[in-house]
């Protein structure tokens, strides 16, 4: 399959350069926390003319695993796809499971659900945080919003056992039921986070030089966000309403209440503070189901051996990054016949070019940063 | 009371007794053993104090392994420096690739001379102390500009170049700000300006200007010795990773090391000039409070006074983001000089109508 | 939604289209000629212009190209289906209608095989540049990393 190596030319030159014309990688290798991302940049003088990114680091061809996989098992393949929304993904794949099987998921499970995708929004977006005020220079948010992060963390690993790549979601509901500590650590989580997110705030948000770097920066129109499918907190920021809890509301979401943090001016700015808001409505919405889980069944009765019926299905969910789809097409077996999966990342990526060109190269880690990329989501 | 001038007087005699017409040599090589001698010591404690700084703001705790709560971190840095293998590239320029961070340590123990560490205690009071020191701080840009060119690497030469136009630039602030102290001591000599400060140091006795200048002053001298939130010129996760790329083990120790004695010698001399140096904080005409004063030492008085403006600078890296290299000379050539044009109006207004304190 | 109006409205603006049931939207099948044509309408006069997943399928006798459309404002979902030969699978691009075809499609010739005409950019996006061979087909073999069960 693979031929001897040769040198491969990088594809930017594949068109002539022009005089005065550089081009640089950024990556794979990154200072910053953002993955293996290769970037090949055509630049003259400071100004961007092309950005190409060259994927496929991170490559575990998992749809094609995923065909040998029962459908109990290539759920948890998926925790490795996006790893900061881990819980999220494999939310998707056991709803799809679900839909084929035409299963009916149990209150409790479903509030439980809810519960862990809210509190691994926080977390990724905490980080996120973190790892865009890193590459802006300051270094200090990255720690304060660790510390959050690591009370998400051990709350998750006394429930479900692990700290990154929890499988916790099951066709039919979850696999373990809640430990019974996890009610009082989560309210104990709400009131820490509202007040130390008020101390980040103050950090990086009312920052003049943070503000200079990131307003009008990047700025993608409602029409080009649609147009290159971006979704999640990248078209939020430019007005596009077409946050999945509450257009297709899934797993009991239907039941809440919270708002879609809309922002209009679509840039770098706009981005951020569309997620900082969001996170205080996954708190929102954590405080109100908190109090209220209802007793039950946290798992349907289910096969042994699940055999969906021929045909397809698809599912999506809102992941910390945008719309998650998961497609299978299944022949009958006890193995999927195809999955697709549908990352927001990879859409959100191909927007890259067209908003950081003609930018300065100092604004790319402002405009890269807010894209909120984790480059497993995007190779699969 | 412990004072440093008569044990140096003592050994000023001392020598003229037992060496004669030697004497001035001796005391150079003694000059030279204690300027060497300070520059390690302060880079050891410089390097660790700002790991420490830096954990501490991170609700962290910092080097706390090796030797008695981390004390000896940079001593361990230093060997592994020292250790490593200094690569030279293979088409740079040999003699500038070596030659560069000798100018820039050098320039920072020149610029160790006018300094007055303590009462009696100073290298060379030159009576252009302050041209001395401008002067001397701007050879560091060639240091620097030698560095990015002699790597061959594009990189590096862009950083060099980056680098060089923002120290260019913001020595003008800086000398703009200092003016306004000459010129309300009337005097370049450091000897003279300190002295000046005798009845309340030029930040009290010079309200509203000099204050002005002295925020000036800090911003300047943040931005000349390429520290954040300043520092595109060596930024990790910019994209031209800086001047002193290509640099490994001891070479690169050199510039580190530079880098932070500078930092202690522009807050010595923001010290010197806006806090009163190794004068005591006297109130005018309020005898018995100054006298209580004076019973610290003066050392501790300029030892205290520059780490405190060290520790201010230290914050500022690791509170504020990066600015964008078009930004910085923004600032700089948008806001800094036309208000430290105006400032040294209004001081020269002031000196002359007699309305400081 | 109204699946009748949608099928007579996908009925009058391609006559061979064929319609699929089961699902949970309406699954249209049309011929890969006139993709292009259906895109440019359908984009214009029913609003459909998100698209919002780009797969191709490997069913053992031909390939198929899937694309699921939405349109942001009714919410209306169509999925339209097109089948094509597998020893030369060509259908028309859609990138410069939605942009984001432009990376989908270049992962389905990169890992199917399937030619897009007049794609501004069409090669391998996710696999090395040296890779041979269509791995997600089902006819792919790869001896050493590859474990057949």
């Amino acid at each position: 399959m693979y031929s001897e190596t040769t040198i491969v030319t990088p594809d930017a030159l594949q068109q002539p350069l022009q005089e005065g014309q550089l081009v640089i990688n950024v990556g794979p290798q990154h200072p910053a926390t953002h993955g293996v991302l290769h970037l090949v940049i055509t630049l003259e003088g400071e100004t961007i003319i092309k950005i190409e990114p060259h994927l496929g680091y991170i490559h575990r061809s998992i749809e094609k695993m995923s065909e040998s996989l029962t459908y109990r098992q290539f759920i948890y393949v998926t925790s490795r796809m996006d790893y900061l929304s881990a819980h999220i993904n494999n939310l998707a794949c056991a709803m799809c499971v679900e839909k084929g099987m035409q299963l009916e998921v149990p209150d409790r499970a479903q509030v439980i659900r809810i519960i862990m995708s809210e509190l691994t929004r926080i977390a990724s977006h905490e980080l996120w945080i973190g790892a865009m005020a890193m590459d802006l220079g300051a270094f200090t948010p990255f720690f304060y919003t660790f510390r959050e992060r690591e009370t998400i963390n051990d709350i998750m690993e006394q429930t479900c056992g692990a700290r990154l790549t929890m499988n916790y979601m099951v066709p039919g509901g979850v696999m373990y039921d809640l430990h019974p500590e996890f009610v009082a650590r989560v309210k104990s989580f709400v009131v820490q986070f509202k007040s130390k997110v008020s101390e980040l705030e103050d950090l990086v948000t009312d920052n003049i030089i943070f503000r200079n770097r990131t307003v009008g920066v990047g700025v993608l129109s409602k029409a080009d966000a649609i147009s290159y499918g971006c979704t999640g907190p990248v078209a939020r920021a430019s007005g596009v309403d077409g946050d999945i809890r509450k257009r297709f509301p899934y797993s009991g979401y239907e039941k809440l209440q919270f708002e879609q943090c809309l922002e209009f001016a679509g840039d770098s700015f706009a981005r951020y503070i569309v997620r900082i808001r969001e996170m205080y409505q996954s708190i929102h919405i954590i405080e109100q189901l908190i109090d209220a889980i209802p007793n039950g069944d946290f798992q349907a009765k289910t096969k042994a051996v699940i055999k969906l019926p021929k045909g397809e299905f698809y599912t999506r969910v809102e992941t910390a990054r945008g719309e998650l789809g998961v497609y299978i097409v299944s022949e009958g077996g006890t193995t999927p016949y195809r999955i697709k999966y549908r990352s927001p990342g990879f859409s959100n990526l191909s927007a890259l070019n067209h908003m950081a060109k003609g930018s300065k190269i100092g604004d790319l880690m402002a405009t890269m940063g807010t894209l909120d990329l984790v480059i497993p989501d995007i190779d699969r | 009371m412990f004072s440093f001038q008569q044990l140096a007087q003592q050994t000023h005699a001392w020598l003229q007794q037992h060496t004669g017409s030697f004497t001035v040599l001796v005391e150079c090589a003694i000059v030279a053993v204690f300027a060497i001698t300070l520059f390690a010591v302060l880079g050891l404690v410089l390097v660790l104090l700002e790991r420490k700084v830096a954990a501490h703001i991170q609700i962290r705790v910092g080097p706390n392994r090796v030797g008695p709560a981390g004390l000896l971190q940079t001593v361990a840095d230093t060997l592994k420096l020292l250790m490593k293998e200094g690569l030279v590239p293979n088409l740079a320029d040999k003699f500038l690739f070596n030659l560069a961070p000798f100018i820039v340590m050098m320039v920072a123990m020149l610029l160790l001379a006018p300094v007055a560490f303590a009462r009696g205690i100073q290298i060379w009071d030159i009576n252009i102390g302050v041209l001395y020191i401008s002067a001397i701080s701007s050879i560091s840009v060639i240091g620097i500009l030698m560095a990015g060119w002699s790597s061959n690497n594009k990189y590096a030469m862009l950083g060099a170049m980056r680098s060089g136009a923002q120290i260019v630039s913001y020595e003008l602030s800086a000398g703009f700000s200092v003016l306004c102290i000459v010129v309300l001591s009337g005097s370049l000599r450091i000897s003279d300006i300190i002295a000046a400060q005798e009845n309340g140091w030029w930040i009290f006795k010079g309200h509203i200007p000099v204050l002005i200048s002295f925020v000036i002053f800090i911003i300047a001298v943040t931005a000349e010795t390429n520290r954040a939130p300043f520092d595109l010129a060596e930024a990790e996760s910019e994209l031209t990773a800086g001047f002193h790329t290509e640099y490994s083990g001891m070479r690169f120790a050199l510039f580190f090391l530079a880098e932070y004695i500078n930092i202690f010698i522009v807050c010595a001399i923001g010290a010197t000039l806006f806090l009163g140096g190794w004068m005591p904080l006297h109130i005018a005409h309020w005898e018995g409070f100054n006298h209580v004063m004076d019973y610290i030492p003066s050392s501790v008085w300029f030892m205290g006074k520059t780490f405190a403006l060290i520790l201010l600078i230290m914050w500022f890296r690791w509170t504020f983001p990066r600015l964008r290299v078009d930004q910085l000379l923004t600032l700089e050539w948008k806001y800094l000089l036309p208000i430290g044009l105006f400032n040294l109006l209004l001081v020269a207004i002031i000196a002359i109508m007699g309305w400081h304190f | 939604m109204d699946t009748e109006v949608l099928k007579t409205y996908f009925s009058a603006l391609e006559p061979l289209a064929t319609f699929e049931e089961g699902g949970e939207w309406l699954m249209v099948q049309v011929p890969a000629e006139n993709w292009k044509n259906i895109a440019r309408k359908v984009i214009t006069e029913r609003n459909y212009d998100f698209l919002f997943c780009v797969t191709c399928v490997d069913f053992k006798t031909h390939l198929t190209m899937v694309y699921h459309l939405r349109g942001m404002q009714t919410d209306e979902t169509v999925v339209v289906k097109i089948q094509l030969n597998r020893d030369q699978p060509e259908v028309a691009t859609v990138s410069d209608i939605w942009r984001t075809a432009e990376f989908h499609e270049r992962e389905a010739y990169e890992m199917f095989g399937v030619q897009f005409t007049s794609h501004p950019d069409l090669r391998k996006l996710i696999l090395p540049d040296d890779f041979e061979g269509f791995p997600m087909r089902k006819d792919f073999e790869d001896p050493i990393n590859m474990i057949k069960l």
